[in-house]
């Protein structure tokens, strides 16, 4: 979980087990964010609030964000993929959209 | 501290002292609303039921709201013929100390004098509540405070929320009551949450009313998740549940009540909003007020509400504090914003110093400084049917 110290960088793991980290800014594609010691590309615009891949997860495999399952990869995430409902699906209940911006799962 | 609270011949004090002026039914509203427009003063509030048929929960909800610590007296309005049970409310407010008055509006002669009778009560209402007016010390062990999350983003759950749950710590230790909930939106945290719980029939009734709420919801076809969450950064239920969870912070969780059960002792309890039977009357709560409604009626003086797209939302009867994590929000909503939690993502603040901020802030509103909803004039109230048991499966300690 969070430390509760003041954070500097652009995204933040908030506990070790986490394969995502959450993007405390606005993140453009091609930047390299230091995570955790280890760097990381961006391989998409990511804006605040939003996931970017850690480590690579594997189609079916579970996704990890503070220390706990938040879902399942619905195909393969490299490090460094924007995570959101375009590879991301809930393990209880599927999340709806707008009918314009349907889920792809 | 608390500077002096209203007390009440029942004994509860209140941080506000609010006339409330009910409709008993949809076709009472609009005498009822202009009387509260005619009145003219900012502490005659109103509330009302839209519903013509009768229901358990809705006559339990008001009487606990007609009698709610921040309630000095009551006009009820009636159109006359509905099914809401008007005489047992008016005893319950009766036998609780607090002036009541009830207008029907067919034995009053219709819409004009409908609304000239019920003013008259509520000047009437308000007289008798300055005549028996009572202030005196409020502590802690006195105030009830809730919290809910609505609009949540990405940032909820790393900054509003874990600053609230600070927040809470300070209140539990202060000897301060806090009530979290709901339970359709804790799950995939029943593992975590049955790990604080203060007794063993605690951490199963939480399991329990977590597997409930997750059967519920997959019946009604969506779980507690708007389309503006996904926008916000969020992908599952159970990454919005792991956010909202850390609004309860870190202390023993002391029972599991129902809407309009009032804990008997100081502590941290977790309001079940779900029915424990298939779907009737349909989703647990329509909105983020009918939640607020909810924590009032058992007792909340005050609700702590986190939102990260920027809700503005307040309430009638009891002041809501709004707390962004959102930096983006706050920069374009800070006058509906109370508290900017997004400081901490900019690395100004840490999660205690945010935490601290909201705990005085707190002791401000419940002191009688106006939030920020408040002063803007939002009095949402929204109540509607629902099939729910008047108790919760177990609370620790228990009922002397």
């Amino acid at each position: 979980m969070n430390t509760g110290n003041p954070i500097t960088a652009a995204a933040i793991v908030l506990h070790p087990a986490d394969s995502v980290a959450v993007c405390r800014r606005n993140v453009a594609a091609g930047e390299v964010l230091p995570l955790e010691g280890e760097l990381v590309v961006a391989r998409a615009d990511v804006a605040l609030g939003h996931k970017i891949a850690r480590c690579f997860i594997p189609l079916g495999t579970e996704v990890v964000k503070y220390g706990i399952a938040i879902g399942s990869a619905t195909k393969d995430i490299h490090p460094g993929d924007w995570v959101h409902l375009h590879n991301l699906k809930s393990n209880y209940i599927s999340s709806h959209v707008r009918d314009s911006e349907e889920q792809t799962t | 501290m608390i500077a002096n609270g209203y007390l009440r011949a029942d004994g509860r004090k209140g941080i506000r002292n609010v006339t409330a002026v009910i409709y008993l039914v949809e076709c009472a509203h609009h005498v009822a609303r202009r009387v509260v427009e005619l009145a003219q003063d900012d502490d005659v509030h109103l509330l009302g039921f839209p519903g013509c048929y009768p229901n358990e929960y809705s006559l339990r909800m008001m009487k606990a709201l007609a009698t709610h610590p921040n309630v000095g007296g009551v006009v009820l309005v009636s159109l006359g013929c509905e099914g809401f049970n008007r005489e047992a409310l008016a005893a319950n407010i009766e036998a609780s100390g607090r002036p009541v008055r009830t207008v029907v509006i067919q034995q009053a002669g219709g819409t004009r004098s409908g609304i000239e009778t019920a003013l008259a009560a509520v000047k009437q209402v308000r007289e008798e509540m300055i005549r028996a007016e009572r202030r005196v010390p409020m502590h802690f062990s006195d105030l009830v405070v809730g919290t809910i999350c609505g609009g949540s983003d990405g940032t909820s759950g790393i900054a509003a929320n874990p600053a609230v749950g600070r927040a809470f710590d300070r209140l539990v230790d202060a000897g301060a009551s806090c009530l979290f909930e709901e339970t359709g939106e804790m799950i995939g945290c029943e593992g975590a949450m049955s790990t604080r719980a203060a007794s063993p029939e605690v951490a199963e009734a939480i399991v329990a009313s977590i597997h409930n709420a997750e059967k519920y919801y997959r019946a009604m076809g969506y779980g507690s998740f708007a389309p503006g969450n996904a926008e916000g950064g969020l992908s599952t239920l159970e990454e919005k549940s792991a956010g909202a969870y850390v609004k309860s912070g870190s202390r023993a969780i002391n029972g599991v009540i129902r809407p309009a059960q009032q804990p008997d002792a100081p502590g941290l309890y977790l309001l079940d909003v779900v029915p424990d039977t298939a779907p009737k009357f349909g989703f647990p709560n329509i909105s983020d007020n009918s939640e607020i409604v909810e924590l009032m009626a058992c007792g909340a003086h005050l609700t702590l509400f986190t939102t990260g797209r920027g809700s503005v939302v307040g309430s009638a009867i009891a002041p809501v504090i709004k707390i962004t994590g959102n930096p983006e929000t706050y920069a374009l909503m800070s006058e509906d914003m109370d508290i900017d939690a997004g400081r901490v993502l900019e690395g100004k603040s840490t999660l205690d110093e945010v935490g601290d901020d909201i705990f005085n802030l707190v002791v401000s509103v419940a002191s009688g400084a106006l939030s920020k909803s408040e002063s803007l004039g939002h009095r949402e109230f929204v109540l509607t049917y629902k099939s729910i048991d008047a108790v919760g499966p177990a609370c620790h300690p228990t009922r002397a």
